[in-house]
């Protein structure tokens, strides 16, 4: 019965070539935007080099302050003496680091403009995260406390600054007028890992904003560690607990919200989040609308060419059920045919995404990224061909099922 | 066999109301041979259909092989139609994506318990009978008039129906391939036992046959 599906299917593909040209370009183009845009999203999401320690790691982003009566509302990352001081406090974790959010440096080489993202750590930014050393060692401690002008590059920084010189240790980079000595350099950090990423590290103490201003917001995050990934939930909690304690240092506002999250977590309450809604329920709908908008409108196309190819083939559709073939019989035929025409698809469409995807990690679009089709994605474009290949195929299948036999067989 | 009582058929629209058949009953015996005569419109196919199964009467009962079928369901009426009739239509119907033999195939699809190997044989030997053991391969559209129709005969007979219901099966071929279909027909009635009820236009058929009914507008005149 599948064999005769198969060949059928195969016949009329081949048959109306224009029709099946639009429907398996749909369906692969469509595959293949969703499979580059999961790749991105699996490359956003899960562990990348240098934050390997995710599952152990919690990322304090945010600090919000409230009026409860008025409704006013302040948000912003927090300031490194909020950080420092209050969950510096915490017990639980085993390290912890805090460093500023990137800010925009120019230099120049050869009078060309090279912008430049600088990032002001901490001595425990070095042990939090798992950067790659290709030269050189990061800046301790004492140095960071004797504020010395040092800085640890990435490998692009080095190309793009000094060229093709084989070692940078000892040499000096100018950033916005300020002449930094490297004393490390490590391999590219992806852009989509934006906790970590940078591509000049410089001691906090060097920072033009004060790191000691009291104020509770101000450009800084940090990551806490805990011992293996069950203990997070102790420092989420203890971190709560503190939080509850905190004074605003305003007569105007009189809530103070901040969280301890898991990246995922701390990146969607930056976005959705308010107060104590972790914004994730509003966050995961509005995406499935939108993944769900984006796949309706090949679906409907393709619902419109199934219609006019099966109802072309209306006298098949009388003979088959004048020898024996019943409403359902002939729905499962229509889908399992359907079915194929997507799978076809599927297959044109993981091909493309490998191609796009290629493209892209050859492109150097986005700074270190290297984009992979991995078994969860393939199992992801699976599923989008599975709903695909139903839902344009039931309606059709369905109002073809209703056709009188007789008027089926006139139809020729 | 076969037992009409009171056939109605009514076409309804908006505004017009249309007797297609004016309470035929007609009882068809086990072997016979029975054709169908009218003029255009006078409800021969609307009595063909409504005999096969493909169409519901608006009032009247249909027995067949014993079996009332007025309160069958979808998929009982399915399989009923698949054990016991066999079709052939004046344009043939055949399925021109798939070859010759996977169109003879069809009827035995929505068999139970018939494996594949089983199925290309019961085809096979259709298709031997019909004289078209040698076109197997080919696509129906690389085939003759007469040749696609003994392909449709092969279809209709190949899951041994003990009726075959034809709606002019010659009405496209000319006089020899005409002679030819009526030929392979008469011979599955008379080896095989089969019953078979054909609608036609041509007098010259139909008086080949054991017995001729003849409609005009929806009702039986002979």
């Amino acid at each position: 019965m599948l064999k005769n599906y198969f060949k059928i299917a195969i016949a009329v593909l081949k048959r109306r070539k224009f029709f099946t040209f639009i429907s398996l370009f749909g369906i692969s183009f469509t595959l293949t935007i969703l499979m580059v845009l999961t790749a991105f999203m699996d490359d956003v999401i899960n562990p990348t080099y240098p934050d390997l320690k995710r599952d152990r790691s919690l990322y304090i982003g945010h600090v919000e302050l409230r009026n409860s009566k008025e409704g006013w509302m302040n948000r912003s990352s927090p300031s490194f003496y909020f950080l420092n001081h209050y969950a510096g406090s915490l017990k639980t974790p085993v390290n912890m680091t805090i460093f500023s959010t990137n800010t925009a440096a120019s230099a120049y080489v050869n009078n060309k403009k090279v912008v430049l993202d600088m990032k002001y750590t901490d001595a425990a930014f070095w042990e939090v995260a798992d950067f790659d050393f290709t030269e050189g060692k990061p800046y301790d401690k004492s140095q960071i406390d004797g504020s010395q002008p040092l800085t640890v590059i990435t490998e692009k920084t080095k190309a793009d600054y000094f060229g093709g010189e084989q070692n940078v240790v000892g040499k000096y980079i100018e950033a916005d007028n300020i002449r930094y000595r490297v004393i490390g350099v490590v391999k590219n950090p992806s852009v989509t890992s934006n906790t970590y990423y940078a591509s000049l590290y410089l001691p906090y103490t060097l920072s033009k904003f004060n790191y000691k201003n009291t104020d509770i917001m101000g450009g800084s995050n940090a990551v806490l560690l805990a011992k293996t990934p069950v203990d997070r939930e102790k420092i989420r909690k203890e971190y709560a607990q503190l939080v509850t304690k905190i004074p605003t240092g305003s007569k105007e506002m009189d809530q103070l919200f901040s969280h301890a999250d898991t990246y995922f977590g701390d990146k969607v309450r930056g976005l959705m989040g308010s107060g104590t809604e972790t914004g994730q329920r509003r966050f995961l709908l509005m995406m499935s609308l939108a993944i769900g908008l984006f796949l309706l409108l090949p679906t409907i196309n393709l619902v419109n060419i199934n219609i006019t190819r099966i109802m072309e083939r209306s006298s098949e559709i009388g003979v088959r059920k004048a020898f024996g073939a019943s409403s359902k019989t002939l729905v499962y035929q229509f889908i399992v045919e359907n079915l194929i025409l997507t799978l076809i698809g599927g297959l044109l469409g993981v091909l493309f995404s490998a191609l796009a995807l290629n493209f892209i990690n050859q492109s150097d679009i986005l700074e270190g990224l290297h984009l992979s089709l991995n078994f969860t994605i393939l199992f992801y474009g699976f599923i989008a061909c599975l709903v695909f290949g139903i839902l344009s195929g039931v309606y059709p299948a369905w109002r073809m099922s209703k056709l009188a036999i007789v008027t089926a067989l006139k139809a020729q | 066999m076969i037992s009409l009582q009171n056939i109605k058929k009514v076409y309804r629209t908006d505004t017009v109301e249309t007797i297609a058949i004016n309470g035929i009953s007609l009882d068809i015996a086990k072997g016979e041979f029975l054709s169908i005569m009218g003029p255009s419109g006078c409800g021969k196919s609307s009595l063909l259909n409504i005999m096969g199964l493909l169409d519901a009467p608006s009032s009247g009962q249909i027995v067949i092989s014993g079996s009332q079928t007025n309160n069958l369901n979808d998929k009982s009426l399915a399989a009923f139609r698949n054990q016991k009739l066999g079709f052939i239509f004046q344009s043939y119907h055949l399925i021109n994506d798939l070859q010759v033999i996977d169109n003879v195939e069809l009827p035995l699809l929505y068999r139970n318990n018939i494996s594949a190997k089983e199925r290309r044989e019961l085809a096979t030997e259709a298709l031997t009978k019909v004289g078209l053991s040698n076109r197997m391969k080919h696509l129906p559209t690389q085939l003759s008039g007469g040749q696609r129709q003994r392909v449709a005969i092969a279809r209709a007979i190949v899951g041994r129906p003990e009726i075959i219901l034809a709606d002019e099966p010659t009405g496209n071929l000319d006089s020899a391939m005409g002679n030819e279909i009526m030929d392979i027909l008469m011979n599955l009635n008379q080896q095989d036992g089969t019953t078979i009820v054909m609608v036609t236009h041509d007098e010259h058929m139909a008086n080949k046959t054991h017995r001729l009914v003849r409609l005009f507008d929806g009702s039986q005149v002979q």
